[in-house]
């Protein structure tokens, strides 16, 4: 009686993964809240990878000056929708993208639009820290270099006002000359996001940042996110349910390339309107 | 013995046989070339060696051997090999004593060395000096110390001719020989202001004039050169009548205490490396050698540089990965192992030919039928070697490129960068130090290529080095000397290898000192990059 439960269980399994990949327009219901003040807007957004489609039909608002949070099991293409908020899968020679992403009312991937304009104004944290191989005054000061920005007086005064941001300032004022790269881990990230915000962007995208990270650090991370999304609007995408239930505003729950759920964290995570947003929280997959 | 392949262990002894093989091959290598080389600079003491059958012989040792038996092969006999010189008298350097033949070998203290302009090493004994006509004999106390006093006046005088004859009449001539060419310029112009012919012709007058005093200054000192004797006698008896002028270094060595030969041993080692070369070559130092090679060493890595690294840059960033960009891949990599005398044989017809050709039509057609650049110089020797190096440089930076994590060029993109700012900022210093590995690889290699600059510009003796105080200051087309070179032809092309032999050896430490000086140049460039750049990582 058992055994048999189980296979029915498995079976329906397989029938609803089977339904998702061979029809993907089935679901067109995608429950979504309603958001006042919308920075991005995202409309049937098709990706593939070459032959291999990594999007579907992907529809959302982000709302202004909140944290929104993308989760869903991996491979399920919550980087790729990250990546395309600031053109990054444009890097990749076999990425074709359809549909629309709106910023501010303006289509990003209009041809006239200005792509280093956009990243400058989108900015990103990446998974794994990667400050570049200069000194963190540098490394801070680089976006702004790359802005046309050479004052010296001008440059010190942004520095310190992202490594402030980044809740890094008071550790590293003492060796800003100093390699990047001599930073702990967590100090790299932070200083990451320091430099992300050096350039004083409308948007943070962050995917991951927190997991290759100790808890004290992540602690710090998350402390910062919030502070950050009363002047940023910003998307973060973690596997980590308590992060998200957290640090985010919005959750939005991605599985196999398509959008199923976005709504309130509080209601996604206490009161999914699907089984499988419920099955996923309460991590009985995944 | 099953259990020992089983383990691995005798895989493991394998490679570290092999590699203390090739440790030793290299030190023994050095060995070889150090201690023929270094010891040539030592005043050996001078024997007098009597035979049994009455002969004498003066001179250094220069080693023993046993006697090429051509029957019994238990006879064991030896030989001894000295250095006479004196090949004015005796036509040869160098001589064989059977080693039972010698009745008596001893040391005087009175015996001299004479370094001489010409004829190599004069060994004997100090006769006479004939000082403004006094005689003064040699078995006076002051005698050699008066002959010293010679020698350096001597050298003195020397050292204002070549002054003279390089730098000041070479001035002349140049001015001469460029205002000659105005005029002629002026010719082929189709030219008619007679005015202006008149002037330059003028201007060629007054060079004459000043070109006429350098020449009757020169003549006096020639003769002042020739004013004082000094009469050696050699060990069977002969005398021998010499200017003063033609000799370079009078010593004594047996009478020499350790650090007298200390001194003079650096004097010589010094001589080496910043004198100009006598004797075709066999004698005197190698300076316009080590110039012209760590000179063109030099342009060949400015030219080398920008080439290799946009190259790599073009192949590793910009370029669509493919079967295109895979094709060029595997013919520069074929490109480092082709010989590198084809290279010297496009280089000729490329460079000498092709671009030196339309640069003499161009902007030397006055000097025609004369090339100026249509023929061997240094900029198309080192052009050729760029040439070589190149595919080292490429392959090194690319490496050095495919490193720089992908994740910092997406940072650099991901803060509005465009792709040019961030291969400049971000990507090439991170991969600077592989750049570097490449240059250090090109370097080494350039240093030790010969072939393709014995058809592109090197030659056994230049007159003039590749920079000097004429406008424009470097002269590349100019022919140079360089140190590969030079060893093959002082220890196979002169007329008296024997004597030429340490003369290699030193030549080549001479040269390996080079390459690992320029190395490690660029190894301490590179280390403290990789400081900078590359601390500790996470
Ligand atoms: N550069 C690429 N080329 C081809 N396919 C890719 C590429 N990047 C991602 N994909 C594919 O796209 C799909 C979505 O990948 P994505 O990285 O967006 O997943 P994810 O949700 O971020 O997963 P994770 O949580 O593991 O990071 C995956 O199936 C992946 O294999
Ligand atoms: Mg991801």
């Amino acid at each position: 009686m058992a055994t048999y439960e189980v296979r029915q269980e498995i079976m329906s399994e397989i029938e609803e993964k089977v339904k998702t990949e061979t029809a993907p327009k089935q679901d067109n219901s995608a429950i979504k809240p309603n958001i006042a003040d919308p920075v991005v807007e995202v409309e049937d957004l098709n990706l593939s990878y070459g032959n291999k489609q990594a999007l579907y039909n992907i529809s959302l608002e982000i709302p202004k000056n909140h944290a929104t949070a993308f989760i869903g099991p991996s491979g399920c293409g919550k980087s790729t929708l990250l990546r395309c908020f600031n053109r990054l899968n444009d890097l990749i020679d076999s990425c074709t993208v359809s549909g629309e992403i709106r910023i501010n009312g303006d289509n990003i991937y209009d041809h006239a639009v200005d792509i280093t304009n956009l990243r400058k104004r989108v900015g990103m944290v990446f998974q794994k820290s990667n400050p570049f191989p200069k000194s963190i005054y540098e490394n801070v000061a680089y976006g702004a270099r790359i802005a046309g920005i050479n004052d010296k007086s001008q440059l010190d005064e942004i520095v310190e006002k992202s490594l402030n941001g980044a809740a890094l300032w008071e550790e590293v004022k003492d060796r800003l000359d100093e390699s990047a790269l001599g930073m702990s881990g967590g100090q790299q990230q932070r200083l990451c996001i320091a430099r992300a915000i050096a350039v004083e962007p409308h948007i943070l995208l962050m995917d991951e940042p927190c997991s290759a990270l100790d808890p004290v650090a992540t602690g710090k991370i998350e402390d910062l996110i919030t502070q950050l999304k009363e002047n940023y609007t910003i998307v973060i995408v973690t596997h980590n349910m308590q992060q998200a239930s957290r640090v985010s505003d919005y959750t939005a729950f991605m599985y196999l390339g398509e959008l199923v759920e976005y709504a309130k964290t509080e209601k996604i995570f206490l009161n999914p309107a699907k089984k499988q947003t419920e099955d996923y929280v309460s991590g009985k997959f995944g | 013995m099953k259990g020992l392949f089983k383990s691995g262990d005798a895989y493991i002894w394998m490679t570290g046989l092999s590699l203390m093989f090739s440790l030793l091959m290299i030190a023994g290598l050095l060995f070889l070339i150090a201690t023929k080389a270094l010891g040539f600079f030592w005043p050996a003491d001078v024997v007098e060696i009597k035979l049994t059958n009455g002969q004498v012989y003066l001179g250094q040792y220069a080693g023993n051997e046993a006697i090429p038996q051509m029957g019994d092969k238990n006879i064991k006999e030896y030989r001894t090999r000295l250095k006479i010189g004196n090949r004015d008298l005796y036509g040869l350097d160098f001589t064989w004593v059977d080693d039972d033949k010698i009745k008596s070998a001893e040391f005087p203290k009175n015996a001299i060395v004479l370094e001489r302009r010409e004829w190599g090493n004069f060994y004997g004994f100090l006769k006479e000096l004939n000082i403004n006509g006094n005689i003064i004999p040699g078995e006076s106390k002051e005698a050699f110390s008066q002959l010293r006093g010679l020698i350096n006046n001597a050298n003195k005088i020397n050292g204002k001719i070549h002054h003279i004859e390089k730098s000041e009449i070479g001035d002349i001539n140049y001015k001469i020989e460029n205002l000659r060419l105005k005029i002629r310029g002026l010719e082929l112009s189709g030219n008619t202001d007679q005015a202006k012919v008149r002037d330059l012709n003028n201007k060629i007058k007054k060079e004459e004039a000043k070109y006429k005093e350098k020449e009757e200054t020169l003549s006096t000192l020639y003769s002042r050169l020739n004013e004082n004797k000094v009469v050696m006698s050699s060990v069977d008896g002969t005398d021998k009548t010499m200017p003063a002028g033609t000799l370079v270094r009078a010593f004594e060595p047996n009478s020499m205490g350790f650090f007298a030969k200390l001194g003079h041993y650096f004097s010589k080692m010094w001589e080496f490396v910043s004198a100009n070369p006598r004797e075709a070559n066999t004698e005197g130092g190698v300076f316009p050698a080590i110039f012209g090679t760590v000179f063109m060493v030099i342009i060949m890595s400015i030219v080398v540089m920008p080439f290799g690294i946009l190259a790599a840059l073009y192949l590793r960033e910009y370029s669509k990965q493919g079967f295109f960009v895979r094709l060029v891949r595997i013919c520069v990599n074929n490109l480092a192992g082709v010989p590198s005398i084809v290279f010297g044989v496009f280089g000729v017809g490329f460079f000498l030919y092709g671009m030196g050709g339309i640069i003499d039509n161009v902007f030397y057609s006055e000097a025609l039928p004369t090339p100026t650049f249509g023929t061997g110089g240094i900029l198309w020797a080192s052009l050729t070697l760029a040439l070589l190096t190149v595919p080292v440089v490429i392959v090194a930076t690319e490496e050095g490129l495919a490193a720089v994590p992908k994740n910092i060029k997406d940072g650099s993109l991901a803060l509005g960068a465009t792709k040019f700012e961030t291969v400049w900022t971000v990507i090439i210093p991170s991969a600077l130090p592989a750049i570097l590995t490449g240059l250090i690889l090109a370097i080494a290699r350039a240093t030790g290529e010969v072939a393709p600059l014995m058809i592109t510009g090197v030659v056994k003796l230049a007159p003039d080095l590749p920079i000097d105080g004429n406008f424009p200051f470097v002269h590349l087309e100019r022919k140079f000397m360089h140190l590969g070179f030079h060893i093959y032809d002082v220890g196979f092309q002169s007329p008296n290898v024997e004597a030429a032999k340490p003369m290699v050896y030193t030549t080549a430490l001479l040269l390996i000192l080079i390459v690992v000086v320029l190395n490690l140049t660029a190894i301490i460039i590179r280390n403290k990059l990789k400081k900078k750049y590359v601390s500790s990582a996470v």
